[in-house]
């Protein structure tokens, strides 16, 4: 009986549910595209079950999930659960209250309460006043009846998790097993946006619990007992029980999985990837095999977050954009385009239509249905390429010309001699960019944190965040001896007369087979 | 005019463009102004001319590192402490409260506190933009002593400082807000209405904000363009970053940002000189423009200020210049923060000279 030598990878999007099977060498062996269901689980069950029926499914070892679950369920405030929040650095931070500035109906659907206690830390690990526990255990008795889930952030816990831990420890001695979020595993520097993600990571630990199970099913159904992760923000993966407890982790791993999947499909590890949807086409980096990651907070459903996302532009440009004489979009037909479309025999022209007048389409729809709308499917193609080369060139990192991966289902309408670019790379199975994404997604740590520059300088302020971030790789499942650092970011702390750096660093290799 | 939730988003986005990048990020700022007028009611923003001669004006702000104050957010009562303070040491009551710095979040930290003290604010400011140190501010110019100032933590610790000039108030203070965890509230340099009437202060510094937030936010077509021609700004260069460099050193972030030109700029480039705020801007060996006058970065689509900690690559960016308040051409105001007190070999050459201006 051959070993277990294969992984399975699924991406849940909120239109299809994507498989595909790869062995030990990342070579792709099976792939499936179905409709995502209502219920989750049974379009997962038939991916997977579309996958599986060429391999021998005793070899698959291996399961990796992604899903953009999570960030419907805040956009619809759907099984979100009510959460107390508790911010410890009273007296500081009273100027501006936790949840101030969310949206009324969101704040209502997930806040049990808030207080603000004595308590917190300084950039530099003094305490900045003493923990308040008896405040602390008032507040867990008083939600203990609407509460179903609690979130703690604390004044610079990047720098020290030392008041959030001993707050956790009064909090489960009040209100025993309620799942409890660390604003410390979250997020880092900004105490708002900090925690606002870990408010929302407690809200969201049923919506996860509801994935896991769907998938856990989903496996079970088809026969299969792998190893399963979930795919982060970032691209990198984590265990099953990870993604229950940082559900919120998970809220950007589409796109981070579709440039890592570019990644893999083209073998290149700096390059612009872009995946042209039927709406919208995101257009992200790969930099040095991982997608490159917004500076700026990202916002979701009207909060302001700090999540680890990737730092992309999203322009509303896809296979379904109507156009007209005068605009390029937004609008689009969506899934009605094999309705709609005029190559389908529908009425309304499309940037498919203009796609395929170009000639980039092949052996798509009736072309000569577009005999009298050549000019404006002529002008519409042009300004598609402008907005294209336009989107590339927010995004890239030096002035040089880069590769291009164009991906997804409209990857075609992305020209060949695009401006700013020195080839574009159309590989195959394209469509299933996101799905392989998750299946060869690599495991990694992360650090950041103020550090004050003692005698070793600054060399050794990140000779310890490198090594403390391989610790967190390894600690995840990466083979010890394939991590390497992959970024190293510092910020200067203004003003100060004693110096200190804020340093995050990220380190990530492949998982660890052994 | 008052101050509440429809002006304040303004008041904060305009303070973000007089900041020349400095001054620290506005949104929290903004949020935390937000909060108090919804707990406490608007403030009223006042004219000099509306106050007594012999009232006192409480000048004040946050002295600190932004990025502390990203985390250890100002519990509200700061000025409250200030004023008493202030009051005791002067044996009279505060009128109205000021901001010493209207660039960044520090133009909207005094209207939090205002709210809670049912106080107004007066419509000027000790800068018309933003400056890293202490004495550099319109009232060290006219002569006014920085004396007695006042620092207060969030805990409720206060220190009253009394400097020998302006330089060492600095670095007493400097001293004092790492100590209290990189963040810190004061005021410096009280006044009268009748001292800030004859010149002491940037007269109409907040409505100014108010009003280019305002054009910005309801700029039917091209809000760079509409904000040049409120303000009479020479605008420098459209175009692109390509590179952004920074490095610390002698307690402050240092760095330049090279911006390349497009479209009717193609083929030119200017170098941003930066020191907390945009110091000079450079195409090749000549200086387009150069502090105290007021350079700004805008995002050419939305024409909001960019701050210098948040520029990167591939930004498209649109440099404005405009001129300072006169007060700061002066010999005295050049030697306090023209660009020979930062270190640059220039002499100050206004901005309306070397440019026609919007």
């Amino acid at each position: 009986m051959p070993s277990p030598d294969l992984r399975l990878g699924v991406d849940v999007g909120g239109t299809n549910t994507d498989a595909v099977v790869l062995d030990a060498d990342d070579r792709l062996l099976a792939k499936a595209k179905v409709p995502t269901t209502p219920d989750v689980t049974s379009g997962i069950e038939g991916a997977i079950a579309g996958v599986v029926e060429t391999v021998d499914r005793s070899r698959i070892s291996h399961a990796m999930f992604g899903t953009t679950h999570a960030t419907n369920a805040v956009l619809e405030r759907r099984g979100l659960r009510r959460v107390g929040v508790l911010r410890l650095g009273g007296p500081a931070t009273q100027a501006v209250r936790p949840l101030f500035g969310w949206p009324a109906e969101l704040r209502e659907a997930v806040s049990a309460g808030e207080r603000i206690v004595h308590g917190g830390i300084e950039f530099d690990g003094r305490e900045l006043s003493p923990l308040d526990t008896e405040a602390i255990a008032r507040f867990a008795g008083e939600v203990a009846d609407r509460a179903d889930a609690i979130a703690i952030a604390c004044v610079f816990a990047p720098v020290s998790d030392e008041h959030e831990r001993s707050a956790e420890e009064i909090v489960r001695k009040e209100l025993g097993d309620l799942p409890i979020s660390l604003s410390s595993q979250i997020g880092s520097l900004g105490l708002l946006e900090r925690e606002n993600a870990t408010v929302l990571n407690a809200s969201l630990i049923d919506v996860a619990r509801g994935v896991t199970n769907a998938i856990a099913g989903a496996l079970e159904r088809n026969g299969l007992r792998p190893v399963t992760f979930f795919a982060q923000n970032d691209g990198t993966l984590m265990d099953l029980e990870f993604a229950i407890r940082f559900p919120v982790l998970t809220i950007g791993s589409g796109p981070a999985n579709s440039i890592r999947g570019a990644a893999y499909l083209t073998g290149r590890t700096d390059a612009i990837v872009v995946d042209v949807g039927g709406t919208s086409t995101d257009v992200g980096v790969l930099v040095r095999g991982f997608p490159r990651e917004s500076s700026f907070g990202v916002e979701i459903g009207g909060i302001r977050t700090n999540f680890r996302m990737p730092d992309l532009v999203t322009i509303a440009l896809g296979g379904g954009t109507i156009v007209s004489e005068d605009a390029l979009g937004p609008e689009s037909v969506g899934y009605r385009i094999r309705d709609e479309a005029l190559v389908f025999g529908g009425s309304t022209p499309t940037l498919t239509d203009a796609g395929v007048s170009a000639g980039r389409f092949r052996d798509l729809g009736d072309p000569t249905r577009l005999d009298h709308h050549a000019e404006l499917l002529a002008s519409s193609i042009a300004r598609s390429d402008t907005t294209l080369a336009d989107a590339i060139d927010r995004v890239k990192t030096s002035r040089e010309p880069v590769a291009l991966v164009a991906v997804g289902g409209g990857a075609p309408l992305v020209p060949e001699d695009l401006q700013g670019t020195s080839e574009v790379l159309r590989p195959d199975h394209s469509e299933v960019a996101n799905a392989i994404g998750a299946a060869i997604a690599s495991v990694s740590g992360e650090v950041d944190r103020v550090f004050h520059l003692g005698s070793g300088g600054r060399e050794a302020a990140i000779a310890e965040a490198s090594q403390e971030a391989i610790e967190r790789a390894v600690a995840a499942g990466a083979a010890r001896e394939s991590v390497e650092v992959v970024e190293i970011e510092e910020v200067p702390l203004a003003y100060l007369t004693d110096p200190a750096v804020r340093i995050r660093v990220k380190a990530g290799g492949p998982l660890d087979w052994g | 005019m008052q101050l509440d939730a429809s002006t304040l988003p303004a008041l904060a986005r305009g303070c973000a463009i007089l900041g020349a990048g400095g001054g620290g990020d506005t949104e929290i700022g903004l949020l935390a102004s937000l909060q108090a007028v919804e707990d406490f009611g608007p403030v009223p923003l006042v004219d000099l001319d509306e106050l007594p001669d012999e009232a006192l004006i409480m000048p004040c702000g946050g002295v600190g590192a932004p990025t502390v104050s990203i985390e250890k957010i100002e519990s509200g009562d700061e000025g409250g402490r200030l004023r008493e303070m202030v009051e005791t040491l002067w044996n009279r009551p505060v009128v109205a409260l000021m901001s010493a710095e209207i660039g960044g979040s520090n133009g909207v930290i005094p209207f939090v506190w205002a709210a809670r003290l049912g106080l107004p604010v007066v419509d000027a400011d000790g800068m018309g933009r933003a400056f890293p140190e202490i004495p550099q501010v319109t009232m060290e110019i006219a002569g006014i002593s920085p004396n007695p100032a006042v620092m207060t933590d969030e805990r409720g610790n206060v220190i009253v400082f009394r400097a020998t000039d302006g330089d060492w108030m600095e670095r007493m203070e400097r001293a004092a807000a790492v100590e209290f965890g990189g963040m810190s509230w004061s005021s410096e340099y009280q006044l009268t209405v009748e001292q800030a009437k004859a010149g002491a202060v940037v007269n109409h510094a907040v409505s100014l904000a108010v009003r280019l937030g305002t054009v910005v936010a309801e700029a039917e077509h091209d809000p760079v363009e509409a904000l040049a021609r409120e303000i009479h700004a020479a605008q420098l260069v459209v175009g692109k970053i390509v590179d952004v460099e920074r490095r610390t050193t002698a307690g402050f972030v240092r760095g330049s940002a090279t911006i390349e030109g497009l479209d009717a700029d193609a083929g030119r480039t200017l170098r941003l000189e930066i020191q907390n705020e945009n110091l000079v801007a450079l195409e090749g060996d000549r200086a387009l423009a150069m502090v105290p006058d007021i350079i700004t970065v805008l995002d050419s689509q939305s024409a909001n200020a960019i701050s210098t900690e948040r520029l990167r690559y591939g930004q498209r960016v649109t440099v404005i210049a405009f001129p300072c308040d006169p007060i700061w051409r002066t010999a005295k105001g050049l030697e306090l923060a023209g660009p020979r007190h930062f270190g640059y070999d220039l002499d100050y050459a206004p901005v309306e000279d070397l440019h026609a201006l919007a």
